[in-house]
């Protein structure tokens, strides 16, 4: 019938023409459908584990308008100075040094175009105050240099040197402290500061005894002062992002965590520099002993006084407290339930009366969790903090690597199949990281790290000393009871902390936290 | 007499009648699954990162090794890749355009047999992606094979389809 048919039509009419050509109009279609599947495609996921996006995480708030505020700081040696050049105060000599090593090393050009680019914070240093003469007049010359220059360039007003801390915190010339004194007279300052209504900013750790630092939380809660502990870590990306990650159950039941710490020169073990314009005249002795145990004037305790219980909390006040507040942020830690620590002098026999070595574990019962601390000041092998977790463990510093566990039951099926490798990475995130940026497609990623997931954001490297003081200073222009990250609440935590591992160390026992009568016991 | 002649004439009639509407289903029936195919094929040529790495380390059933094989031998996974994206890109455009659609036909049944094969959907086997439905040894995929199998018998090139001009020249 076929052959009949087409006998009958020789030649191709408009009829077959159309038929023939019927079907054209779907690649048309066809081409739509893929144009518009080009977006889609992107969200869908290889390897079965979840997308993330931290993009969101720890976005830096605005700067919030208010009055200038009146800074005093008590306290101008290295830590103060630090603190100052955060707040955008540095000596004009070391803008010129900057500008000199500038000109060879692009290092130092970068470095001081970050300094002068830094978000100018509205504030003003109208006091400081120092027991060492030389560290006094050297922070008046920062504070008045307002307009980040050099020694030729003009400066502002100079603060005034109080000669006590008791008559900076007093003045009316101040709206806010910044306290960067040795360990035991935190807590005397902030007192005397939190009474005359002043703002504080405390270094770490909150306080030298047990007692005061129960006193201390009293009186800044009753003064309704804005309260912030010197825990900058509070603004690492990455520790926001781990405690997003852990939030999201990605490495399951955590039952141990290991934070140390491993340093292995003089000046990490506080074996600091000793001034040669030291001496009983240029240093107001009595002040520095303050609380602490009379003894004869000392230029190696005055400089080096970490290394002595008279005024410094040791390594659990100095460095244990920097890893338990990033646990206690990521996690929401709290006070342990015990703790028991162990150490002793063993490489810096140089007179000192703290440990150089020492190892704390502490219990957490009602998380199920211990967290382990281990540190050296005499090896620098590379421990960093672990969260140990039963799908997957944490690996934490600025960046972020999760593992993958092999006998995980949350990616079991995963492991099975051979999309995730155990031991592996699954996810890692690098802030800052544009050169991955490459990878767009899940399906690159896959190839890329097999499981890696990258996570950027605009990575630019800000201090995050002064993120923590600009959160602080937020706080006070807000004036609606805001308290910043690391609140009082929380310094009560790391003080009590770290106190019942020093206190464990002593007494070579076990020291338990009574949580009703909030008691060591 | 002529009352049977007319009798059967009418038959005839209806049997061209029916004849003409399923081979115009047919050709219909060609085109969309072509058009599944092209589509499919095209959205694969078009995404170099794409890979059936993932589909083929999640196989299970009786020939799991080989898919497991391919998988993990990076050169024959480029290959098969490669052969799948445009293979299916191939086997559609020439199934909706109506030419050599038996050929293509014939290849698309290899494919998807071959996909088939990798994740058979009988008891016991288990997924790690979620299928879009629930199947006891019939999915779609059997049943996009068999529609094949129809239209290698029946490609229906002549009702829509560019071998109808050729076909009249």
């Amino acid at each position: 019938m076929m052959n009949q048919e087409k006998d009958k039509n020789k030649g191709i009419s408009r009829r077959d023409m159309l038929a023939g050509l019927a079907a054209i109009p779907v690649l048309g279609a066809i081409g739509y459908g893929l144009w518009s599947h080009q977006d889609e495609k992107a969200s869908k996921k290889v390897n079965g584990l979840p997308e993330m996006d931290f993009s969101a995480v720890a976005a830096v708030p605005a700067l919030v308008d208010g009055p200038e505020i009146r800074v005093g700081v008590v306290g101008v040696g290295g830590r103060g100075g630090y603190l100052m050049k955060a707040l955008g105060f540095v000596h004009p000599d070391r803008i010129d040094d900057w500008k000199l090593k500038g000109e060879k090393d692009v290092f130092w050009q970068h470095y001081l175009n970050d300094f002068l680019h830094q978000e100018n914070l509205n504030v003003k240093i109208t006091a400081v105050c120092d027991v060492f003469e030389k560290n006094a007049n050297r922070a008046i010359m920062m504070g008045a240099n307002v307009h980040r220059n050099g020694k030729d360039g003009p400066q502002g007003d100079a603060p005034v040197r109080f000669n006590t801390y008791q008559e900076l915190v007093s003045s009316d010339l101040v709206d806010a402290v910044i306290i960067a004194t040795p360990d035991h007279l935190h807590v005397p300052v902030a007192l005397a500061a939190a009474k005359n209504g002043k703002h504080v900013y405390c270094e770490k750790p909150l306080s030298w005894t047990v007692e005061e630092t129960f006193e201390v939380r009293n009186v800044v809660k009753e003064n309704n002062i804005v309260f912030q502990l010197g825990h900058q870590g509070r603004q690492t990306e990455s520790y926001q992002v781990a405690r997003s990650m852990i939030a999201k159950n990605l490495i399951g039941k955590i039952s141990l965590i290991e934070v140390c710490t491993n340093r292995n020169d003089p000046n990490g073990a506080w074996v600091y520099d000793i001034d040669p314009e030291a001496n009983e005249q240029t240093i107001d002795w009595k002040q520095f002993i303050g609380p602490a145990p009379w003894h004869p004037f000392s230029l190696e305790r005055f400089f080096r006084w970490r290394c002595w219980w008279d005024y410094s909390t040791g390594l659990s006040g100095d460095l244990f407290t920097h890893e338990f507040d990033a646990m206690n942020q990521i996690l929401g830690l709290g006070i342990p339930q015990s703790a028991m620590a162990s150490g002793g002098i063993y490489f810096y026999k140089d007179g000192r009366t703290v440990p150089d070595v020492l190892n704390m574990a502490f219990e957490y019962p009602d998380k199920d969790l211990t967290l382990l601390y281990s540190a050296t000041l005499s090896s620098e092998k590379n421990r960093g903090k672990a969260i140990m977790g039963h799908d997957a463990w944490m690996e934490l510093d600025e960046n972020l690597t999760i593992f993958l566990d092999p006998r995980s039951t949350q990616y079991k099926q995963q492991i099975e199949k051979g999309l995730l490798e155990p031991n592996k990475p699954i996810y890692s995130y690098v802030p800052g990281q544009g050169k991955v940026d490459a990878i767009t497609t899940p399906t690159e990623k896959y190839f890329a790290g097999r499981g890696l997931l990258y996570t950027y954001r605009d990575g630019k490297a800000v201090d995050t000393t002064h993120l923590h003081l600009r959160e602080w200073l937020n706080c006070i222009r807000l004036n609606n009871g805001t308290q910043p990250s690391c609140n009082i609440d929380q310094a009560f935590e790391e003080a009590i902390s770290a106190h019942m591992g020093t206190i464990s160390y002593h007494e070579g026992r076990r020291t338990y936290w009574d949580k009703e009568k909030e008691i060591i016991i | 007499m002529l009352k049977k002649d007319n009798f059967e004439a009418e038959i005839q009639n209806d049997v061209m009648q029916h004849r003409k509407q399923t081979e115009i289903t047919l050709a219909i029936l060609r085109i969309a699954v072509g058009w599944h195919f092209l589509f499919e094929g095209l959205v694969k040529v078009f995404n170099p990162a794409w890979t059936s790495r993932a589909y083929l380390l999640d196989s299970g059933g009786w020939f799991r090794n080989f898919f497991y094989w391919i998988a993990g031998n990076q050169a024959v996974l480029n290959a098969s890749d490669f052969l799948n994206a445009w293979g299916l890109t191939f086997i559609g455009l020439a199934m909706v355009l109506g030419f050599l659609s038996r050929y293509a036909a014939a290849a698309g049944i290899f494919l998807l047999s071959l996909y088939y094969l990798s994740h058979p959907p009988f008891p016991g086997i288990t997924y790690l992606f979620p299928s879009d439905g629930s199947y006891f040894v019939v999915n779609k995929t059997l049943i996009e094979g068999l529609l094949l199998l129809l239209i290698y018998q029946y490609p229906a090139e002549e009702v829509i389809g560019i071998k109808r001009i050729m076909f009249k020249k």
